[in-house]
């Protein structure tokens, strides 16, 4: 399958958006070769601004450039954004709706052997808990590119989560994103499997393995943590006794979390969270914190056969 | 801008009304600041009656100037100003705090219209005051974005990330104003405990501003023929590529004898009587004190 990095196609949509939107700019907080913003640098040098190492200083400057009818897209790591500027992100930007775009590159484990400091694997469980802010974590490249046009269309803030690493490409070029929606990547029987991000694909894969003990597992994807239209994930996933879900995310508060939520609410059944238990993470090779968090796809169908057979 | 005589004592009449306003809406609401507001009446009343290109009837005006309360606690004091100018109804401020009102305890700019960045949690006001600035050089748009600051917030690392990033992009048209009352909410000064000092001894604001290559001028935070002077000088050299400092010092709880230079009134909610006083010491009008 063809993989492509989600920081590339930032870039790239960064230069069509450019293109398209006269009054989009970028901010970078010193990272632009590593997100990739660097593209837009090159096609717009002149609306390409570098806010140096100072992210809550980012933030808040955004806030200003969109009260005045600028789209600020911003590149820096996902870390930077939700941990060292969560005050400006939560004050001026979510509070006061400002029309600011999020580019939170690096999510997850797979941050090039930066180990725990750089690994955030709490953000989605700040971010979504912010009034006001949308919240999109896409399965691939396809999808990205979608969030990214449906994100710089949208009045209001947009937090959106990219990934560093190549990663496949799932989806067909002709794919429009409609948020809230939760896509059925695979239909199954026995019981479901839910992604978020570019973990998504890897449930794909997970269920292949498991089709070969015999289980058939329905594979799902929710691009939007929110807005997340629950009552289509209630019914895409009633004809299942059992729910797994997988991210690079805390089991605290992320798509585990929400998914136990709704279901907790409309249709109680198991669910069962992979992600990242209550552990700092660590730098290591991205095979390596895939295995060892059980966020590969034969983790993940080991971890489904000794819930599911004992 | 020089002032008239006529001129100078209207807009200390606005003032001694406004100081009453502060203290009958906080009274009346039960919850509330005082020291601050007070320190900021007359660089606040400088600002709204003469110096901000505004228009309380299109307060959405594209063109405005920009003001941003980065010290937003004193937000009753921007009220209060904001009231007497015409932005809403005198008797709206006895909302103040109350559920569902425009008047939040800490600025709100999507209730308010008016205000042009929320604001609360100390230290943020600068950055989109720097966006402001920012926005409207990209614009060709010549209004001017003034940031009133406190002291204590600037012991928050955010306000000098801002500070270095205005310098770095020329904004003459930025204009921080500093309402340097000296007094923070637990009393740094007070004598005898621990190690409690002077936050800026050895280092004064006006120096730490001017390291960034700002443009500073002191002045008295209290006096209107200085403020005025200071705002036309920082409006007078927007083109140029350094921002400007007005380093205002001021007296926390200023204009009535029992707040003054007194930190327990950061937050101290008044009485009635408390009231009454100010309205004496004041020497207000039955019908200056419409509330």
């Amino acid at each position: 399958m063809r993989e492509v990095a989600l920081r590339e196609v930032f870039g790239e949509t960064l230069v069509e958006l450019g293109e398209a939107y006269p009054n989009l700019l970028v901010l970078d907080g010193d990272l632009a070769n590593s997100t990739k913003a660097d593209k837009f640098e090159a096609a717009f040098p002149d609306r390409f601004l570098e806010m140096g190492i100072a992210e809550q200083n980012m933030v808040g400057v955004a806030a200003g450039l969109a009260h005045l009818g600028f789209i600020p897209w911003l590149s820096s790591f996902t870390v930077f954004f939700t941990h060292r500027a969560a005050d400006p992100l939560r004050m001026l930007v979510a509070q006061t709706k400002a029309n600011v775009k999020i580019g939170a590159a690096y999510s997850g484990l797979l941050t090039g052997y930066t180990g725990k400091t750089h690994q955030d694997v709490e953000d989605l469980a700040i971010v979504r808990a912010m009034p006001e802010m949308v919240v999109l974590a896409p399965l691939d490249a396809v999808e990205a590119r979608a969030m990214m046009h449906w994100a710089t269309a949208h009045e209001g803030p947009v937090y959106l989560r990219l990934t560093r690493d190549p990663s496949p490409v799932v989806l067909p070029e002709d794919y429009r994103f409609e948020p809230g929606r939760v896509l059925e990547l695979k239909p199954g029987r026995d019981l479901a499997l839910v992604g978020t991000g570019v973990q998504s694909a890897r449930l794909l894969e997970a269920a292949r393995l498991l089709s070969a003990e015999g289980i058939e597992a329905g594979v799902y994807h929710a691009g939007a943590i929110k807005p997340l239209d629950e009552e289509e994930l209630v019914n895409k996933l009633r004809p299942y006794p059992k729910v797994f879900t997988a991210e690079e995310h805390s089991i605290y508060g992320g798509l585990g979390g929400l998914v136990a939520e709704v279901l907790g609410a409309h249709d109680p059944k198991p669910v069962v969270r992979i992600g990242i238990p209550d552990v700092w993470g660590e730098s290591a090779p991205n095979d390596w914190l895939l295995d060892h968090y059980g966020l590969s796809p034969r983790r993940v169908a080991e971890r489904v056969l000794k819930e599911v057979k004992g | 801008m020089i002032l008239s005589e006529a001129e100078r004592q209207e807009l200390e009449r606005i003032a001694k009304k406004v100081r009453y306003l502060i203290l009958r809406t906080v009274q009346h609401s039960g919850a509330g600041h005082i020291g601050g507001p007070l320190s900021a009446v007359e660089l606040l009343v400088a600002l709204y009656f003469k110096a901000l290109r505004i228009d309380p009837k299109n307060p959405t005006w594209e063109d405005r100037d920009r003001f941003i309360l980065s010290k937003g606690h004193a937000a009753v004091g921007l009220y209060a100003v904001m009231a007497l100018r015409g932005f809403f109804p005198l008797e709206e401020l006895l909302t103040f705090d109350k559920g569902g009102s425009r008047l939040q305890g800490h600025p709100d700019m999507t209730r308010l219209p008016g205000l042009d960045m929320s604001s609360g949690s100390l230290g943020q006001g600068l950055s989109p005051g720097v966006g402001y600035a920012l926005g409207a050089r990209r614009l060709g748009k010549d209004f001017h974005t003034f940031v009133l600051l406190g002291d204590g917030e600037l012991q928050e690392g955010m306000v000098w990330e801002a500070v270095h990033t205005a310098r770095r992009y020329e904004l003459g048209n930025l204009t921080a104003i500093l309402d340097y009352n000296g007094l923070q909410q637990y009393g740094w000064r007070g004598a005898g405990r621990g190690d409690r000092k002077d936050p800026w001894e050895g280092l004064p604001p006006a120096r730490l501003f001017a390291a960034f290559d700002w443009r500073v001028i002191e002045i008295d935070g209290h006096d209107f023929d200085e403020i005025l002077a200071a705002l036309t000088l920082a409006r007078k050299e927007a083109r140029g590529p350094r921002p400007t400092a007005i380093v205002a010092y001021t007296l926390k709880g200023k204009g009535l004898s029992f707040t003054g230079g007194k930190h327990a009134w950061h937050s101290k909610v008044p009485s009635e009587e408390d009231v009454r006083r100010a309205i004496e010491e004041l020497g207000l009008s039955p019908e200056e004190v419409p509330l």
